[in-house]
């Protein structure tokens, strides 16, 4: 094992917190990231593939499913990025699943998460985001910019996950706590 | 003065305020205009350009005169309308546009010369000498004239900006606005209901008729009562809708703070929102407009229904003795009103004949007012009475009906037009409005408070109906339904002058004379004599204007038309539009991942796109930054820098036919690029001109890694997925940014490979022969963490790129750092990179400047004529192969120690500095501190055929003449040893 110390985006050791009334913000690291792009006439294998990794069919056009150990979410036609608890390996994971029918790339390290749970969401997304956020259902999916970032942001029954680009994880998170700080 | 009962303020409070510095009280509830006039204050202003006293004209936003300087230092805001400001503790509000003060302004003498300054008088006035005009007339007519001054000191509020989406917008919550909101809010629509004022009610906080036995504001209260408690309802009060846009968006913004001295910790001062509706409708009520009469602008002479909210609204009068004039029955309201109140009406003057009477005040039916006397405030009018006598009324203030117009600006935003109604006198919107609005009560010419409820419900039912839902409406509660009675009469004709527009100065006589120098239409009449501008946008006078224009043509108003409405209908402050984007907040940033290490050094940052990059890293001692450069460049070149080129983009190609999808997009060759190999590539646009330069890194036959340069890795990710898309569906190809996953670092000089070596895990070899210029594989470092060794080489020395993921990049840098400590590893910045860089000839952005080619760089001969790529064919055209083509050469000033100017022009000596003579231009230009004398690249016509000869590099700008010699571009190591080294 390597004895790299791993940062989190917003560069530092332990997930950044913040509390701003009834709403929580947490840094979320401990996530990993895998694009899957269906090869040219390969998509129905593609997906079949993604099925038997997430116990289920691959999400829909802005869908988002969670499936036992790994999670996905639609970000293209035959595009989708699956999430996974931390582990390096989960692009090759998913490519072995996938095979010769999709190409995998890792992204865990493109993207920033942040988890909003607790009281105000709605409000504080209203500041930052011309979703609708209101009318999300859990296990929705969107595609939006926030602080002049594109991002995605994901509705599940009691939170909402954004990913931002990592490079910009400070900007982003000051967007947040500053709209939050605004809303609430 | 504060009437002794009523109104909807809370006299159980005091506040305490300042206006001009004098002390004064008023209570929650007031506005500044309304509190001022308690207390007995009716001069607010001076006017425009005549600088003659003014007082509130309105009850409301349409005021063009009680315009003041509202707080001080950095939160001072000009033009701030006092009939709006809600008042608060502390409050400091100031006169604007008059000196040395209100009451004595020096520039009333403007009003002495009014006959020399009438409109379009600058235009005619100052035309000699010419040069005068810029630097002496307008400065002082810009003084003389004019509105408030704005702070030069730095906002310290914060402004938001938001979204919100609803079913059903309703603008206006007046009584028409409340009714649609209950009728769509009980049939469980998401709606939002906007409302300028602080308290909604519109209209009705104003009256005192009654709505179900109940005071008009006391049932619009209960009504809010029950739109409050409903989650699909959300109420915006203070939040001005101000424009109609696209597919159903409308601009508002909300005043969160301005009622306060100052917002709370982390709020806002105002939000910027943007709604979007399924449907709008729109209920703004109508705004009432004034008659145009001799000297009608003196304070205490307000518009009637304004007279009447005062008295209603916030028991206040600018006088215990008024007068009525009017040409409608609303005005008869106002006098009852007034007498409920117990002010002292002399007299209630109708032009109208057959003007009904009313109990309890004389009424002069058929008469007019002629004229008023006053210099700071009314002191009496004279009136002309239907015999032709005149009469003259002593009374300090005069309330002023000439009708109400729709307020509909909001109904024409997408260039409808308003039809004129006879019945009413009045513009009324059409059926041409943006799309999903309608419109109900006032706004739509219906003035009775019974229509204006019916109205209501019936816009929202059937708003409803349009997104499927059925609704049933409320029952309507018994209220007033009285019949809109008026005959248009615009002005009085007489000599001197009448205001049509307040704000402006514009008076009849100003439209007479734009009519007999024949700007007769509506847009030349407001462009003349800014009839219509500035913060109030002819609110209360538009109509005044085109009714006399009307009048001088002969046409019928209705002919004679309005001006175009457009967005915003109130002014919106600049900070509610630039929101957080400001200063450092201005646009997000991207930080590297060393950028905390960088920051522990000292680093000197620069912004490169969005990324901050380490531009150099001085050290104690080192007073100038090319002293920092020079030790880094130096020092790389003798044993080994480190530099974070994270920032590069970085595009994964994946598919079976990635390299030929390479091979089509790069014009050099592709296809059989080995696996395990990088190859520089250049990129052309469509048109054959260089649009970007990197490298590709084959990791597999199915994998390619594409860098980009840092400012294009968008565009060209943009290009590529375009092409992949649209150009070539029927490859399969996959792309996807990898730009942040990884960070990179390149490690230059003689010593790179002995410090990797103790960096890569053993069972890589990386020796020269094993891992060769130009090699790239998948690498572990540092006992098993995953990465990707590039060498390739920006600097000309034996380099190699090392990516890892981003997360371990804080982490890898520290631990080059520490081994490299034997080699005496530098870290360099931008500078640096670009000082080695230019001694190398290598291009970069200055020189892909989207003017250049293949050929003008050097490269011609990359652009493969055996294969087709973007730009290929467009590269081969004639006027971009001439003989005397640009091309890329070194320059060195016959001074070592002479600067060459980047952008300089190249000129042969003795030639004249002119466009004709010009033979190319420097591009990049350092000081080359391993030559020890300056440098610089950049094109020359023909320039690969003039090595050796002299020219001259010119800067028009700085003035420097500098001497050069043409020489190759490749300053160090033209053979590529050390890169293969």
């Amino acid at each position: 094992m390597h004895d790299l110390a791993p940062l989190t985006a917003l560069g530092t050791t332990r997930p950044r917190q913040d509390t701003i009334g009834p709403l929580t913000i947490s840094e979320a690291p401990d996530w990993a990231l895998a694009s899957v792009a269906a090869r040219l006439e390969q998509e129905r294998a593609c997906a079949d593939a993604l099925a038997g990794l997430l116990g289920g069919p691959a999400p829909g056009i802005a869908q988002h499913v969670q499936g036992a150990e790994l999670g996905a979410f639609w970000i293209g036609p035959h595009i989708w990025l699956i999430e996974a608890p931390y582990t390096p390996d989960l692009a090759q994971r998913v490519k072995s699943a996938c095979g010769g029918s999709a190409s995998v790339t890792d992204q865990t390290d493109a993207w920033v998460r942040f988890d909003l749970t607790g009281g105000g969401i709605v409000a504080v997304m209203e500041r930052l985001s011309n979703l609708d956020i209101a009318q999300m259902q859990p296990a929705q999916a969107r595609r939006t910019v926030i602080e002049h970032l594109g991002c995605y942001v994901i509705r599940h029954a009691d939170s909402l996950t954004i990913y931002g680009p990592r490079a910009s994880a400070q900007s982003l998170h000051h967007a947040l706590v500053t709209a939050a700080k605004s809303a609430l | 003065m504060r009437l002794p009962s009523g109104g909807q303020i809370d006299r159980t409070q005091k506040l305490s305020f300042r206006f001009d510095g004098q002390y004064y009280k008023g209570h929650p509830g007031d506005t500044l205009a309304s509190a001022l006039m308690a207390n007995g204050v009716r001069l607010m202003g001076r006017s425009f350009k005549y600088h003659r006293p003014r007082g509130v004209l309105t009850a409301g936003s349409a005021e063009p005169n009680a315009l003041v300087a509202l707080r001080t230092g950095g939160r001072q805001e000009p033009n701030t309308r006092a009939t709006t400001i809600e008042l608060f503790d502390g409050l400091q509000a100031f006169s604007q546009n008059a000196w040395p003060s209100l009451r004595f302004d020096a520039l009333a003498i403007n009003d002495r010369l009014s006959n020399f300054l009438t409109a379009g008088f600058y235009y005619k006035t100052f035309m000699w000498p010419a040069a005068f005009w810029e630097k002496l007339y307008e400065p002082l007519i810009r003084r003389a004239a004019g509105l408030g001054a704005i702070t030069t000191k730095p906002d310290p509020d914060a402004y938001d900006k938001g979204f919100v989406h609803c079913d059903i917008l309703i603008i206006g919550a007046g009584p028409a606005g409340l009714m649609a909101a209950l009728t769509a809010g009980r049939a469980g629509a998401r709606v939002i209901l906007a409302d300028e004022d602080s308290r909604m009610g519109g209209q009705l906080n104003s009256e005192r008729f009654a709505i179900a036995d109940m005071t008009a504001p006391d049932w619009a209260a209960q009504i809010l009562a029950e739109l409050s408690t409903r989650p699909n309802v959300r109420l915006m009060s203070r939040t001005t809708v101000f424009g109609a846009f696209d597919h159903g968006i409308y601009g508002a913004v909300e005043r969160v703070s301005d009622h306060l001295p100052r917002p709370a910790q982390g709020k806002p001062r105002q939000i910027l929102w943007r709604i979007y509706s399924r449907r709008a409708i729109l209920a703004t009520g109508a705004l009432e407009r004034p008659i145009a009469f001799a000297n009608n602008d003196r304070p205490g002479i307000l518009n009637a229904g304004a007279l009447r909210s005062y008295a209603n609204r916030w028991a206040a009068a600018p006088a215990d003795t008024v007068a009525v004039f009017t040409n409608n029955d609303d005005g008869h309201r106002t006098a009852a009103d007034l007498m409920a109140q117990g002010i002292t009406v002399a007299a209630l003057i109708d032009t109208r004949a057959d003007a009904p009477t009313l109990p309890g005040v004389e009424c002069l039916a058929g008469a007019q007012v002629i004229d008023t006397t006053g210099r700071l405030g009314l002191n009496s009018v004279t009136v002309r009475l239907a015999n032709g006598r005149t009469r003259k009324l002593k009374v300090g203030a005069l309330g002023v009906s000439g009708g109400w117009n729709p307020n509909l600006a909001l109904s024409c935003h997408q260039r409808g037009r308003p039809r004129w109604d006879d019945t009413i006198a009045a513009f009324v919107p059409t059926a041409d409005l943006p799309p999903g609005m309608s419109v109900a009560g006032a706004a739509e010419g219906q003035f009775s408070t019974h229509a204006a409820l019916s109205t209501g419900a019936a816009r929202a039912t059937q708003a409803l109906a349009d997104l499927g839902r059925i609704a049933t409406p409320p029952d309507l509660p018994q209220t007033e339904d009285t019949p809109s009675r008026i005959t248009p009469f615009w002005h009085v004709t007489g000599d001197k002058r009448a205001w049509l527009d307040f704000q402006n100065d514009v008076t009849v006589k100003d439209v007479k004379l734009a009519h007999q120098e024949g700007f007769r239409a509506v847009e030349h009449l407001k462009r003349y004599t800014t009839l219509g501008m500035a913060t109030d946008q002819g609110k209360s006078s538009n109509m005044g204007g085109l009714a006399v224009m009307a009048e001088l043509t002969g046409q019928s108003i209705a002919q004679t038309g309005t001006t175009i409405f457009r967005p915003p209908y109130t002014p919106v402050a600049l900070g509610a539009l630039a929101g957080r984007s400001t200063g450092q907040d201005f646009r997000p940033r991207r930080l590297t991942p060393s950028h905390t290490w960088a920051t522990e050094q000292g680093a000197v940052f620069v912004e490169v796109g969005l990324w901050m990059r380490a531009q150099y890293f001085p050290r104690a001692g080192e007073k100038t930054w090319r002293e920092t450069v020079d030790r880094e460049v130096l020092a790389t070149r003798a044993s080994v820098g480190v530099c974070d080129v994270t920032t590069l983009g970085k595009i994964d190609v994946q598919g079976r036919d990635a390299a030929e999808f390479l091979n089509r997009i790069y014009c050099n060759g592709f296809a059989k690029l080995a696996v395990g190999r990088v190859r520089y590539g250049l990129m052309l646009r469509e048109d054959g001109i260089a649009f970007d330069d990197g490298t590709a890194a084959r990791l597999a036959e199915d994998h390619v890694v594409v860098t980009t340069t840092t400012a294009n890795a968008v565009a060209v990710y943009r290009h590529m997925e375009f092409a992949r898309q649209c150009l070539w569906p029927d490859m399969d190809v996959q792309l996807i940014s990898t730009t942040e996953a990884w960070a990179q670092y390149a490690i230059a000089g003689p010593n790179s490979r002995k410090l990797l070596q103790k960096l890569v895990d053993p069972g890589f070899d990386i020796s020269n022969d094993a891992f060769p210029f130009m090699a790239c594989t998948e690498i572990t470092v540092c006992n098993g963490c995953p990465a990707r060794l590039f060498r390739i080489s920006f600097s000309g020395e034996l380099a190699y790129e090392l990516a890892v993921p981003t997360r371990y990049g804080d982490a890898l840098m520290r631990r080059i750092m520490a081994a490299g400590a034997e080699f005496d590893l530098t870290p360099y910045g931008t500078e640096a990179l670009g000082v080695m860089r230019i001694e190398k000839g290598h291009a970069a952005g200055n020189e892909l400047n989207g003017q250049t080619t293949a050929l003008n760089l050097g490269m011609g001969r990359m652009v493969s004529t055996k294969k087709d790529s973007i730009g290929a064919v467009l590269s081969r055209r004639e006027g971009l192969n001439t003989p005397d083509a640009l091309r890329l050469v070194g320059f060195r000033p016959k001074n070592p120690k002479a600067r060459i100017p980047a952008g300089a022009h190249l000129l042969a000596k003795g030639a004249q500095m002119l466009a004709a003579n010009d033979q190319g231009y420097v591009t990049s230009a350092c000081y080359s501190p391993c030559l020890q004398t300056h440098i610089a690249i950049g094109f020359l016509k023909d320039g690969a055929a003039r090595m050796g000869e002299s020219l001259r590099a010119v800067s028009p700008l700085t003035g420097e003449d500098i001497e050069v010699e043409i020489v190759s571009a490749h300053f160090i190591d033209p053979e590529g040893e050390r890169l293969r080294a």
